[in-house]
């Protein structure tokens, strides 16, 4: 790993200020995607930002009809925590399932959401319940937030500070990992509200998407029947060693239809 | 920069570079050879210390986010107290030969401690989500298995006593 200027502010301003005034300085959260990348040379900033001094930025909070979870709250503390398990347990489940227990003590939902992997989990998650990535400056829909590969919303003085999730009816989370790395192959987030099912796929394509003819079908059905016969188009889906784009076409459907099963368990 | 810790029960100030990993800083400055480096890449546990009592990855922690902690790392084990004995955890993967080359087994004793730890009433079924991030190329696991499952019932027991 090359050296770099290590920063540990105290304040988000501050933070904020650190990120625009060093030239491709870059937010360290969890360190399990960035130090990785670090160490095999794909970047090397003159500057990391630590954010795990800003106290404010970690825990869960509980607002009735929504709960809210601060950007640097490790996946296992989200897994374990007993508001998530009784009021979206979807979600403790999805963070149950990232990594390993090593890397669910390290790695943040924060840094998940920002990083935007392509196999990631919690943007499944984030889109599927249509969260609002709270930021420095704003809040921003998951719909406008993701951006396909590696890409969101977020400006680059800009530091996401706690995720705000609406609490579904029902919701349920499946996904095929691959079995080294155990990022999603295919992972599918489905959440149905009063106003209609919302579906988010992972690890499919370059980004987090939603399968509307699923959505509508779900809505009017909520049963993994009303899916079955739905396949995604294979236009745009990722083939890779893991996986060709027809084979993971077919795992949508298949995941999406488990997850509805999980939601009705 | 200047990183105070506590390291197995010591207190401990170490001169790193902001860049240092927690495993090189291990190994190479303060001799605790203990902790390996299997692949680097934080996928196979050979690494797993306990950071404030959690396992995590210590090929994938930089040094300054030791300062002010306690680490825990598989040369602090030790059996009962005033006694020469190992760990229950190893004890048991002794007697159930949860080991052969014994690379991965210092990451494996320390995620296997904390599974226990964290939860008494271990299933099978616990165990082997719980060792998803250990990696051993000469067991198959069953033994590990075995090993984890005897190990945090002796710790359990020695809890209870």
């Amino acid at each position: 790993m090359k050296p770099f200027a290590y920063h540990q502010p105290g304040q988000i301003p501050e933070a904020a200020k650190l990120l625009i005034s060093v030239e491709d300085a870059k937010i360290l959260a969890g360190g399990m995607t960035l130090l990785p990348t670090l160490k095999q040379r794909l970047a090397n900033p003159p500057a990391l930002i630590d954010l795990s001094k800003l106290g404010n930025l970690k825990g869960i909070t509980d607002e009735g009809a929504t709960i809210t979870i601060g950007a640097m709250t490790p996946h296992a503390v989200v897994a374990a925590s007993k508001l998530v398990q009784t009021k979206l347990p979807a979600l403790a489940a999805l963070a149950s399932m990232i990594g390993d227990p090593a890397v669910r003590n390290r790695g943040t939902i924060g840094g998940s959401v920002a990083n935007n992997d392509p196999a990631a989990d919690y943007p499944a998650g984030v889109l599927g319940l249509g969260a609002t990535v709270i930021t420095s400056t704003r809040e921003i829909t998951a719909d406008k937030f993701f951006r396909g590969l590696f890409e969101t919303a977020l400006e680059p003085n800009e530091i996401i500070t706690a995720i705000r999730f609406p609490l579904p009816l029902k919701a349920g989370y499946a996904k095929f990992k691959a079995p080294a790395s155990r990022y999603a192959l295919v992972g599918v987030f489905v959440a149905k509200f009063a106003d209609g099912v919302r579906v988010a796929v992972t690890g499919a394509g370059p980004g987090v998407f939603r399968v509307p003819p699923m959505e509508a079908a779900l809505s009017q059905n909520f049963d993994p029947s009303a899916i079955a016969a739905i396949k995604i188009d294979t236009d745009g889906l990722t083939s890779d060693i893991h996986a060709e784009a027809d084979y993971r076409a077919h795992l949508v459907t298949v995941m999406a239809k488990r997850a509805v099963d999980a939601a009705l368990t | 920069m200047q990183i105070s810790f506590t390291l197995n029960g010591r207190p401990t100030t170490v001169e790193a570079e902001p860049a240092t990993l927690v495993a090189d800083l291990l190994r190479e400055q303060l001799n605790l050879t203990g902790t390996h480096i299997g692949c680097d890449t934080s996928q196979c546990g050979a690494c797993v210390v306990h950071l404030d009592g959690l396992p995590v990855k210590s090929c994938t922690l930089l040094a300054p986010a030791l300062d002010g902690a306690t680490l825990l790392t598989i040369e602090g084990l030790q059996g009962a107290p005033g006694s020469n004995l190992m760990h229950p955890m190893q004890e048991a993967f002794r007697e159930h030969h949860g080991l052969q080359c014994g690379f991965c087994t210092p990451g494996m004793l320390m995620t296997a401690i904390a599974l226990a730890t964290e939860k008494p009433d271990l299933t099978e079924a616990d165990v082997r989500h719980g060792l998803e991030g250990n990696i051993c190329r000469c067991t198959g696991y069953q033994n590990i298995v075995v090993s984890v499952m005897a190990g945090a019932a002796a710790m359990n027991a020695a809890k209870g006593g």
